[in-house]
């Protein structure tokens, strides 16, 4: 059952493979048609050494003329061969690689429309494995695939009919004597099996531990743990030790024992074949042909059961990637959506209730009015879910019942883009793109002039650090800001919002990991950010907190108290609670 | 490569055997042909049906022995390369943990873990390859060549040309293939960049809808990367072909050599066709030599990079067992007429590869049951500073001293046992909640543990759990919040009861209340310990015996709360920045009274 439910999965999974090969057909067929005639040049060049070997027979028995010829003739078809094989590897090189590339290009286009819910739920690392890993695993395997796999089955079948065309009796010798290499072969690979599970999961087992002990070694040596972790590590190590020597040595005996099986084939070609050259049967050219044919024959059948193990990891790892790509997309705009124009800021939520898992509700009955230029706090203790809102109001997540309306439109009903271009979102976990200073500022407005950025970077106090650094607006920093510090990616991230001035803000403040000093300063930029502008902010500092028009208190993911700050403190709950502690002391 | 072979030496006997016995298997195979030859020339031309039968048992016995021999090696090629890596393994990993925070600090946590697993991996199979095919290929290769030589001479000169012309092509290839390699890697390299990019940042690139932007980026980087894999490929789809055009063209030449030295008597038939065989061993042979060095090659990169890590020595220095003795009993008096726990005394700090010192001129006396508050910006030291009293960091001028001894003279472990230290980030490891409170002392009883959950806060939160303190924690204690697991570390510190206790911005993750709670937990403990906190709060702080005011690495203010605030500048603009100024005082009088 399991195992049919594989293979069809697997069948699918080729289907889907096929339907991208399909634009590259012409490659493909020129790449099969240069298969056969590789494959039949190749075997047909033993032959021709076979006639060569019956022209020298003996001291003065040798026909010049004819071994001429047959010499001539080999030339010609090695150099056939050797062209007909170089364009094929070309051809599959083409194949692959475009094949590849397509599909991550593919997955890579699923990720921009995914919904962020399936971001969320999954690792980056995860992803990013699919879309680099998986494709490049997929790529060698179909590289392979093609190479040896095509050409395996055609070497088999090819040699079989030139040995059949010599001499049937010594073909039978060699057909029946084989399996018997394919079958010590198979034999020890089921056996080994086991040994290498195993050995991949004592070492994952092994890796687990040095990932959490190296990479909180700090910790480790704070406690003097040392010495305990080196024995979990040495025994783990002597475990590792075992089962890989058993299975690296176990599995190296393949070679050895088909190579000495090919050496019995080899044998009983030669017995059977001297025997049939001394009653005529056949030349010693023809037995000379016969041994080579015998010496390459169990070859093919090697190097494809290496191939179906190879093709079956690539299948897997295209299943994986084709997961992602037919993931199902965020719910696409409406036809008739339109964009919002003229945003004042008035923000309604009518009845929202959302959860992100189904059974666990968290927002129910929130309903909010925010006229244009109000300010609202959000606030709680941490990991509370006050992100949450941030995604319903941007749409990362739609709600579950209710709606969300700017300027009276249901947010569904316009454009993302239009929607999102009229909010400002500073969040606290800064992203910077890999990239120069001025390319992250003009994020959300590509065409800003060097005057507009200056004043922007000016007016957020970035200008000052910006211009300290080697190339001013024009420093490249690396992937998630490099070395600029928590602060400064801060300032960068608002300087960015300042350019574009949107009607409405998000903006997340930070807790512990800037400095005082920047934090003042960021602190100036949001409020010059804010003058005018309808604001949702996720608070952490009391300022910001009293002078809100309105404080929305989370806990556990829920709103439990709406108001402002000073009904909130009469009413005596959870937020005076909250923001009577910082002042309790001993 | 060469330190590394260290590791070998206890497998001396399987190093010297495994290559031995390949030797002698290549052996048994290089004189299959002769066999051949003599099958055809003598066997078939004399029509001895008993003589072929007899060779074709001699043929059997031939690959048996081979097969033996094969094994062997391989067996004993394996031992050697899995007991190395092993060994080396070990080694590896327990010098790791022995370089101090400076050096993990500079190597990086990840590298350093890619270099215990996969380099290591490679460079073990490496080691297994080079045991069984490094003598066993060339061996071949030129065996094939000699044997040539004793069969006639004349067509054995082919060989001597096509060999050199073979390698030139394979290496060749090889050569200019592998910098490619590593452009294509370059390629992967960034498409993985954009692809991390666009997930980690994925809010704001729809923020600023920047989809089609980053998607035209991706396909850019994308199509360049085919590019070079593509150029890649025609380069290295060339090997097959060239080199099957030099063989079969050295095929030719020999039929045409043999031809008329077979017409002048010189050869036999037979000889004909060994030559033909051995000619046909080389290719096989040298495309198996060619694919050894580009895992040797690897193998070496990996090499190296690990005794780049054995090369990282820990930049703290242990004093001798000896001079300890001594100066403890000198310490002791001291201590207990002064009582000062911890002193500073002109302490500066330059970290490794940083221009400007981190901590300068920093002087501090700590008396015993003290709570010290520590506040200042980023970077301006605070954690450096703490860092010095259990020595993870040594200070590049003056000195700390610990209970009247300089830190230096401490063996680490029996200093860092007096301390205990909860860092900024909160890390928990797998296993049970008591397995985790057990690192601060092995031999806490159950009412310890339970005392110091009490004190942390954790009481409650841990008793909810299923199992309590058997509640077992998956990796990165994902299974906890950031609180919770803050707390659980804090646990963990004073499970050692110990002299002095270091909260390194460990509370930013709870709530004001539970923080107000723990502070005051911990002053109620009896002997309290000697309390440093680190904070950005000021009302963490703000009820210390002493707060040391930090800035750009020196002390801006040391006093109380009160001098500080009338006093130090620094310390004026944080504190006001957290409770504005003209209510900051009233409105804490008027939350009290609502309390």
């Amino acid at each position: 059952m399991d195992k049919k439910q594989m293979r069809s999965r697997q069948k699918t999974t080729i289907k889907k493979v096929l339907h991208y090969i399909r634009k590259y057909w012409f490659y493909l067929f020129l790449s099969l048609l240069l298969a056969v005639v590789t494959v039949a040049s190749t075997l047909y060049i033993p032959v021709l050494t076979g006639y060569a070997v019956d022209d020298i027979v003996a001291k003065g028995r040798v026909d010049f003329a004819s071994l001429f010829q047959i010499l001539k003739s080999m030339a010609v078809v090695i150099a056939l061969t050797a062209l007909a094989q170089w364009i094929m590897n070309v051809c599959n090189n083409k194949i692959t690689y475009y094949v590849v590339r397509d599909i991550r290009e593919e997955a890579f286009r699923k990720i921009e429309i995914l919904p962020l819910k399936y971001v969320d739920a999954h690792q980056t690392g995860e992803i990013v494995s699919r879309v680099i890993a998986d494709a490049d695993q997929f790529s060698d395997g179909l590289l392979m695939g093609f190479t040896q796999f095509f050409t395996g089955v055609v070497t088999i079948l090819g040699t079989l009919l030139f040995m059949l065309s010599i001499h049937v009796g010594i073909t039978l010798v060699v057909v029946v004597v084989t399996p018997l290499s394919l079958f010590v072969a198979a034999f020890i690979a089921k056996k080994t099996f086991t040994m290498f599970k195993l050995q991949s999961e004592t070492r994952g087992e092994q890796t687990a531990l040095i990932d959490e002990m190296i990479g909180n070694q700090k910790v480790v040596q704070a406690f003097s743990q040392e010495e305990k972790v080196m024995e979990r590590f040495d025994e783990i190590n002597r475990r590792l030790q075992t089962c890989s020597l058993r299975a690296i040595f176990f599995s190296s005996i393949t070679n050895p024992a088909t190579r000495f099986v090919n050496g019995l084939v080899y044998t009983g070609v030669g017995i059977v074949g001297a025997f049939t050259a001394m009653r005529g049967g056949i030349s010693v050219g023809q037995l000379a042909c016969f041994l080579s044919y015998a010496n390459q024959y169990t070859k093919p059948f090697n190097e494809i059961s290496g191939v179906v193990t190879e093709l079956q990891n690539a299948l897997a790892c295209a299943a994986r990637l084709f997961e992602l790509i037919e993931e199902e997309p965020q719910i696409p705009e409406p036809e008739n959506a339109v964009a919002l124009k003229e945003v004042k800021g008035h923000v309604e939520l009518n009845q929202v209730g959302f959860s992100y898992v189904p059974d666990k509700k968290l927002i129910e009955d929130l309903s909010l009015d925010v006229a244009p230029g109000q300010r609202v706090a959000i606030v709680g203790p941490t990991g509370c879910g006050k992100t949450t809102v941030i995604n319903l109001l941007m749409r990362f997540y739609d709600v579950d019942t209710g709606s969300i309306r700017v300027e009276g439109q249901d947010i569904r009903d316009v454009t993302r883009k239009s929607l999102r271009e009229n909010y400002g979102m500073v969040l606290q976990e800064t992203w910077l793109k890999a990239g120069t200073i001025r390319e992250n500022i003009i994020m959300g407005k590509p065409d800003a002039t060097d005057e507009e950025i200056r004043e922007a970077a000016m007016a957020t106090h970035a200008h000052s650090f910006i211009k300290r650094l080697p190339d001013g607006y024009d420093t490249y920093i690396g992937e998630d800001g490099g070395s600029l510090s928590q602060g400064q990616k801060q300032l960068l991230c608002i300087t960015r919002v300042m350019l574009c001035l949107p009607p409405m803000l998000i903006l997340d403040e930070a807790t512990s990991s800037i400095d005082t000093r920047t934090e003042l300063k960021i602190q100036e930029a949001f409020a010059r950010l804010m003058k005018g502008k309808t604001s949702f902010i996720v608070a952490h500092r009391l300022s910001t907190i009293r002078e809100a028009d309105m404080i929305l208190v989370m806990k556990d993911g829920k709103i439990i108290e709406q108001g402002n700050h000073e009904s909130l403190l009469a009413k005596g709950g959870f937020y005076a609670k909250l923001y009577q502690s910082q002042f309790v002391h001993s | 490569m060469k330190s590394l072979l260290v590791y070998l030496k206890g497998y001396k006997k399987e190093t010297v055997l495994a290559p031995l016995f390949k030797m002698l298997e290549a052996s048994f195979e290089l004189l299959v042909p002769l066999v051949v030859t003599a099958i055809i020339d003598v066997g078939i031309a004399q029509q001895d049906k008993d003589y072929i039968l007899k060779m074709g048992m001699l043929m059997i016995a031939l690959g048996l022995i081979g097969l033996v021999c094969s094994i062997t090696a391989q067996f004993y090629a394996a031992k050697a390369a899995v007991g190395f890596a092993t060994g080396l393994r070990h080694a590896l990993f327990q010098h790791i943990q022995s370089l101090s925070f400076a050096e993990m600090d500079t190597a990086g946590t990840s590298t350093l873990i890619t270099r215990m697993t996969s380099d290591v991996n490679q460079v073990q199979s490496g080691v297994n390859l080079v045991l069984r095919l490094f003598l066993r290929s060339p061996f071949i290769v030129f065996g094939a060549m000699i044997m040539a030589f004793t069969i006639d001479v004349q067509a054995a000169l082919i060989f001597v040309v096509t060999i050199p012309l073979l390698s030139i092509v394979v290496f060749g290839i090889m050569l200019i293939s592998i910098p490619l390699y590593k452009k294509v890697q370059a390629g992967l390299d960034k498409v993985l960049g954009i692809t991390r990019e666009n997930l980690t940042g994925m809010r704001v690139i729809r923020a600023f809808h920047k989809e089609a932007e980053e998607t035209e980026h991706f396909v850019e980087s994308n199509q360049a990367l085919t590019g070079v894999q593509m150029f890649v490929g025609r380069i290295s789809a060339l090997m097959n072909p060239i080199t099957y055009v030099i063989v079969n063209g050295a095929t030719i030449a020999l039929l045409y050599c043999g031809a008329i030295r077979v017409d002048s008597g010189i050869l036999t038939q037979g000889n004909v066709v060994a030559l033909v065989n051995y000619m046909s061993q080389i290719l096989v042979e040298l495309v198996k030599l060619a694919n050894l060095i580009i895992t040797v090659t690897k193998a070496m990169a990996c090499a190296r990079r690990l005794e780049k890590v054995f090369d990282m020595q820990s930049s703290l220095k242990e004093k001798k067992q000896e001079t300890k003795q001594e100066e403890n009993t000198e310490g002791n008096s001291e201590t207990e007429t002064e009582d000062t726990v911890v002193e500073f005394k002109k302490a500066s700090l330059t970290y490794q590869n940083a221009g400007e010192e981190s901590l300068s001129g920093i002087s501090l006396k700590v008396k015993r049951g003290q709570t010290i508050g520590i506040i200042g910006g980023t970077g301006s030291g605070k954690t450096s500073l703490v860092h010095l009293i259990p020595r993870f960091y040594d200070v590049t001028k003056g000195e700390v001293l610990v209970d009247g001894r300089n830190v230096m003279d401490y063996p680490i472990r029996e200093l860092r046992h007096k301390i205990g230290m909860v860092m900024q980030k909160a890390v928990l490891f797998q296993g049970s909640i008591r397995d985790n409170l057990l690192w601060g002392n092995e031999d806490a009883s159950e009412e310890e543990l339970a005392e110091a959950l009490h004190i942390a806060q954790a009481e409650e939160f841990v008793a909810q759990k299923p199992g309590g303190m058997d509640f077992v924690l998956t990796q990165g204690a994902k299974n906890l919040s950031g609180g919770q697991k803050q707390r659980l570390t804090i646990a963990r510190a004073l499970v050692r009861r110990p002299e002095i206790l270091i909260l390194d911005d460990s509370a930013s993750a709870l709530d004001f209340a539970t923080d107000a709670a723990l502070r005051q937990a911990i002053r109620g403990m009896e002997d309290g310990p000697t309390v440093f906190i680190v904070s950005q709060r000021a009302a963490s702080i703000q009820y210390a015996d002493q707060i040391i005011v930090l800035d750009d690495g020196k002390v801006a203010g040391l006093g109380r709360h009160e001098e500080l605030l009338e006093s130090c500048s620094v310390y004026q603009e944080i504190y006001y920045s957290q409770f504005p100024k003209e209510n900051g005082q009233n409105t804490g009088r008027e939350a009290v009274s609502h309390g």
